[in-house]
């Protein structure tokens, strides 16, 4: 075999099939758009699609480190609007308070995340009901603040900058993030000790524990940068609408778990890629995208939505069969 | 040991959530400014016992070592349902209030299918068809309204003799015709055995799918049972997403406070409802301390996380550190 | 017994699990009224009969009678159904269900469609009592019970489905002695009652008190059938022992006076698993620990690692006493330990990680700079390491579970020997794997040793032990019960001690040695 003959197969062979499937439910998704309006295809609208991604982008990012763990964020919609009101309100404080607004925010999320990980990891409580938890009382404290009402507190012009400007032309700041986002991820996923833990833990936790890993910090750190990266989209999203609210972050729960898992991520843990949660993103993006061009009530995009997920899980997502 | 120390050690978890409720139900009662009277007790089991028919859904979920965070949107769906249905005459409402519970029972089946045949993990499962649920009641529903045959919503709602809170005998009611049998049943003992140990439930020859598949499918029964009230209690159909996301959440709190496993094989819907009374009783108490309403989402909040971490004490006895990761 | 027809018969059964031969043409008849004890060393095929017999296991070849015509069970069902009741250790109990519900799960008494609790307590202090166990009080919750009271369960449950033939699968490895005399007691009434009984132990003093026949299996094979009685103790042993191959093993070196402490241990206790465990590994030392499975061996491994909380006496390294509160702990350079784990494909793998990624796992530190890998130390290293073990693998970048479980096995190895650890615990690492692998494994350990390693190491294999080990601790109960020291190892004190049969047996056999 030689050169490119020698390489594709390779690169084929090596592609997990639900990445595949993903990229290909996304070309399948722009010709239907195309179908519908000859503006699908346009630059602007892909370039635009990609900026609501991002935000998506970024949390999902988080998300997919905790699941590759075997473990699940319930948390992510209050850690974005925690993140999304926290920064906002810090830009109240002066000066300082603007210039510090976007890490107090992701701080934040990084806390919420600590308090994820300290019951995951050192108390062993299942990552789903204290992730539920914690979200409940993250709610409860920005309701104590907001004194209920719809928090008044603008976003600064660094979160707006960052969410709408253009540092390159024609390239949205929020996409240059979540590349270079992504780009960390895929780093440190692939190339530090941190990364095979995390792959180790997620396949056979028992195993990675025997081989010396200190496995309750990695499970630690996971669930404090995904608490980090949801606030941290919060910002971006307050950014982005130039105000934080309330409920904001209620819409990217499913979207997230989706996102990763319709990427090829195993929810058990340990096998996944962070090209196939891309993917994933995409895909979820411009599902909502045509979905809305479409003028399809929310009802509608909810059913779909999940009908979707369920559909794409018992393809390709399913446990191993076992036991009778 | 006697009999009735084997009795009290199995209940013991639904008598801690029996004491905690009769607990803080006679300081609210007691603090309250029109004090222990047929009117206090109505209005709190009409708000407690929504909670209750949703914790008692999710715990047999929880039973089998699944969970269900569809529940809330059952409740919502069966509530928009019954806005619709369960009005007219008393035939056509006889008819809705079957349409109502076949549609909850529906449901559940369909998480059942996907979780035990399907093989998916429950959580996204359910998340997933959560939405579903949501958007059809946000398609029967898109903004809040319909009504309610209000004979049969005042009846249930109302007082027996005057003293007893109908609501309250419902309750009783559903759990002598669904909890008792199943619990009693082999398919019920089948869904703790698998809850407790699939593995030896096998070896066994326990019918594991069976019993976890009709936990399930009770568990939507009891969801759109709890849907239902809400309709006779509001006379309205609301899709709203917070709410059916706060009943699920409120549901695994109640759980966890009525002393069932969320790790399977034990515990309680008795145990579970007196958990979401309690839980409902907390709320309630701010307000009798006039305490600033604000406060209490996060008041649930944070009795949630400690009641999530109460079970992480077992952790200590573990001998072993290898036993943390089965 | 003689001219008896046979309630149930196997004939040339046969079963393979991959390329291992578990049974090979094995026989085995059944007499009603009658206690057949199956004898054999671990891996003798035992258990292997005996899940084919219950139904767990479908047999490749052979037939099985029951009553004069051919039977074949689809599952465990099927084989109670047909009234053959296998007794497994505590596996088949739910722990949160109470007593009289595990007894009477497969099949409970109904009522109107309900479980009649009042019918299921009867049948369950039926069962208790026949099982002379009625102290079990039916409402007791399994989880409650202490291992021994399980078992006594675990037999009411099989008695309450009315058995024909009653398979005991070392039922009394967990029994203190007065549950052993009461089990007995019933085992007796049972056989008058007419059920055959199938009885497999380690415990020759228990099957010489029991047993009216008895069959010894050897390599999947069954090697001889005589009445229980008329063999002695040691002509029992030599009919487990004898072997149609043997391993090759390296050459020991001549002993030295005293090696240096490495690795020390005193008054080791943990639960009621170890009980003052001491001793010592010497730089340079490969030390066995020997006796049946399940005798606290594997324990004692974890708790030189840093897995076992509330452990009590102490661990010395290098003379001093350390504390080792995880592997995380133990694999540090100071301490420098490394442990391979008993179940390589859920403690030693990530099967489907890459062949890489599982050698660098444990060494993670040492080919990284500032958490970051470093590419090519990580290469050099595994390279080293698979030319070191001549790991057979098509490639780096494949799943370890495409391997052979011989080569799976010598990447864990691998993976540790990367941090170049001092002291290296092994338990049971040749188990499953072919013999080639297993000559190459021996080498290994002994040249670890001659470049000073400390090693400690468990095996259930005898000749293993024998072969390999410059000392051998024998456990029973959580205890050492005997150091047998260069020439002292021989199979027959492995098996006497490993057995714990006092006096006599053991006496002489330590002159022999010595």
């Amino acid at each position: 075999m030689n050169g490119i003959a020698g390489r594709m197969p390779k690169f084929l062979r090596r592609a997990d099939p639900a990445v595949v499937t993903a990229f290909a439910c996304i070309l399948l998704l722009l010709f239907l758009g195309s179908l519908y309006s000859r503006s699908f295809l346009s630059p602007e609208y892909l370039l635009q699609q990609l900026k609501v991604a991002s935000f998506l982008g970024v949390i999902a990012t988080g998300m997919m480190l905790v699941i590759l763990l075997g473990q699940i964020d319930l948390s992510v919609p209050w850690s974005v609007a925690t993140g999304a009101m926290m920064a906002s309100a810090a830009a109240a404080y002066g000066p300082v308070g603007v210039a510090l607004a976007i890490p107090f925010g992701i701080l934040c999320g990084v806390a919420i995340g600590i308090v994820n990980g300290i019951g995951v990891a050192y108390l062993r409580i299942p990552s789903m009901i204290i992730t539920l938890a914690t979200n409940a009382v993250a709610q409860g404290l920005m309701v104590v603040y907001t004194g209920g009402f719809s928090p008044q507190d603008s976003a600064t012009p660094a979160m707006r900058y960052l969410a709408t400007g253009f540092a390159i032309p024609a390239v949205p700041n929020a996409v240059i993030i979540w590349a270079l986002i992504g780009a960390a991820m895929v780093f440190a996923l692939t190339r530090t000790g941190f990364g095979r833990a995390v792959y180790g833990i997620g396949n056979r936790e028992r195993a990675a524990y025997l081989s010396g890993i200190d496995t309750r910090r990695v499970v630690m750190v996971a669930f404090a940068v995904s608490g980090g990266l949801s606030a941290f989209g919060g910002v971006l999203l307050a950014g982005y609408a130039s105000k934080a609210a309330q409920s904001m972050g209620d819409a990217y729960l499913l979207p997230s778990i989706a996102a990763v898992v319709l990427g090829g991520t195993s929810i058990l843990g340990g096998r996944g890629s962070y090209l196939g949660t891309v993917a994933g993103v995409i895909l979820i993006t411009l599902l909502q995208s045509i979905l809305s061009v479409m003028q399809m009530p929310e009802a509608g995009r909810q059913i779909i939505y999940g009908t979707v997920i369920v559909a794409m899980l018992l393809l390709y997502g399913r446990a191993p069969a076992s036991r009778g | 040991m006697k009999d009735w120390r084997y009795w009290l050690a199995e209940q013991r978890g639904t008598l801690l959530a029996l004491g905690i409720f009769v607990a803080m139900f006679a300081i609210y009662s007691a603090n309250h400014p029109a004090g222990f009277t047929a009117n206090v007790v109505q209005t709190a089991a009409n708000k407690g016992v929504l909670l209750a028919f949703v914790a008692m859904a999710q715990t047999l979920v929880v039973i089998t070592a699944g969970i269900d965070l569809s529940v809330g949107m059952i409740f919502t769906l069966t509530n928009c349902l019954a806005s619709w249905l369960v009005i007219g005459t008393g035939l056509e409402t006889a008819f809705g209030v079957v349409a109502v519970l076949g549609t909850g029972l529906v449901c559940g089946a369909i998480n059942g299918a996907i979780v035990i045949y399907g093989r998916l993990q429950p959580i996204v499962a359910t998340i997933a068809t959560g939405a579903v649920y949501f958007g059809l009641a946000l398609l029967l529903r898109p903004f809040p309204g319909g009504s309610v045959n209000e004979d049969l919503a005042d009846a249930l709602t109302g007082r027996l003799f005057g003293v007893v809170p109908a609501s309250l005998v419902a309750l009783v009611v559903v759990v002598a015709i669904v909890w008792v049998p199943f619990s009693r049943s082999v398919l019920g003992r089948a869904a703790y055995a698998a809850g407790s140990s699939e593995t030896a439930a096998y070896m066994s020859g326990v019918p594991i799918r069976r019993g976890k598949f009709v936990a399930y499918a009770l568990a939507g029964l009891l969801a759109a049972i709890g849907g239902l009230f809400l309709t006779f209690f509001t006379y309205t159909g609301d899709a709203a997403y917070a709410s059916g996301n706060a009943y699920t959440l409120f549901s695994i709190a109640a759980v966890v406070l009525g002393g069932v496993s969320l790790f399977g094989g034990k515990g309680s819907a008795l145990g579970a409802i007196f958990g979401a009374l309690a839980f409902r009783t907390i709320g309630d108490l701010l307000f009798v301390f006039d305490l600033d309403p604000l406060w209490q989402p996060l008041f649930q909040g944070v009795i949630l996380l400690i009641a999530v971490s109460l079970g992480a004490f077992a952790l200590f006895r573990v001998r072993n550190r290898l036993e943390w990761f089965l | 017994m003689d001219g008896a027809v046979p309630l149930f018969r196997m004939e040339g059964i046969s079963k393979r699990y991959g390329g291992v031969r578990a049974l090979e043409k094995a026989e085995l008849s059944v007499t009603a009224g009658s206690i057949h004890a199956i004898l054999g060393e671990n891996g003798a095929g035992k258990s292997t009969l005996i899940k084919v017999m219950a139904g767990v296991v479908a047999p490749d070849e052979g037939r099985m009678t029951l009553d004069g015509s051919e039977v074949s069970f689809a599952s465990p069902a099927a084989a109670n159904q047909a009234g053959i009741v296998c007794i497994f250790q505590e596996l088949s109990l739910i722990p949160e269900l109470s007593v009289a519900d595990n007894i009477v799960i497969s099949d409970p008494p109904k009522r109107f469609g309900l479980i009649d609790r009042k019918a299921q307590r009867r049948i369950a202090e039926e069962a208790l009592a026949r099982a002379g166990a009625a102290d079990i009080h039916p409402l007791a919750l399994v989880k409650d019970l202490p291992l021994s009271r399980r078992q006594m369960v675990e037999i009411a449950k099989a008695l309450a489905r009315k058995p024909r033939i009653l398979i005991l699968d070392e039922a009394t490895s967990a029994l203190t002695a007065t549950d052993v005399a009461k089990i007995f007691g019933v085992l007796r009434r049972l056989r008058e009652e007419g059920l055959a009984l199938l009885y497999i132990s380690h415990r020759m003093n228990e099957i010489a008190e029991l047993a009216d026949q008895c069959t010894v299996f050897r390599n999947g094979r069954n090697v001889a059938s005589y009445a229980a009685g008329s063999k002695s103790d040691s002509e029992v042993v030599e009919l487990m022992i004898g072997r149609e191959y043997s391993h090759i093993f390296p050459p020991k070196p001549p002993r030295h006076a005293a090696a240096v402490p490495v690795l020390e241990a005193r008054k080791l206790s943990w639960t009621d698993r170890l009980d003052n465990v001491s001793l010592t590994v010497g730089a340079g030392e490969v030390v066995g620990l020997g006796g049946l499975d399940g005798q606290g061996q594997r324990e004692l491994l974890l708790a030189f690692f840093g897995v076992l909380r509330g452990l009590t006496g102490e661990i010395l390294v290098d003379g001093k006493a350390v504390a080792i509160a995880s592997p995380s702990a133990a694999r540090d350079d100071r301490i420098g330990m490394a442990l391979i784990p008993e179940d390589r494909k859920t403690e030693g793998l990530m099967l489907p990680m890459t062949v890489r990624e599982n050698l660098s796992f444990a060494a993670l530190d040492r080919v990284s700079k500032a958490g970051v890998i470093d590419r090519a130390v990580e290469q050099r290293l595994i390279d080293d390491m698979v030319e070191l073990l001549a790991i057979k693998t098509a490639g780096l970048d494949i799943p370890v579970g495409a391997l052979s479980g011989g080569n799976q096995q010598k990447v864990v190895i691998a993976k540790w020997l990367m941090r170049q650890p001092r002291i290296v615990l092994l338990n049971d690492p040749t188990r499953g794997i072919d013999v080639g692998t297993k000559q190459e494994l021996y080498q290994l350990m002994r040249k670890l040793a001659d470049a000073g390693a400390a090693i400690l190491f468990y095996s259930t294999d005898y000749d293993e032990l024998i072969g390999c080990c410059d000392r051998v601790l024998v456990l029973y109960d959580g205890a050492v019960k005997r150091e047998l020291v260069g020439a002292e190892i021989t199979e027959h004190a492995l098996i006497a001690s490993a057995l714990n049969i006092h006096g006599e047996a053991a006496g002489p056999m330590h002159g022999e040695g010595a």
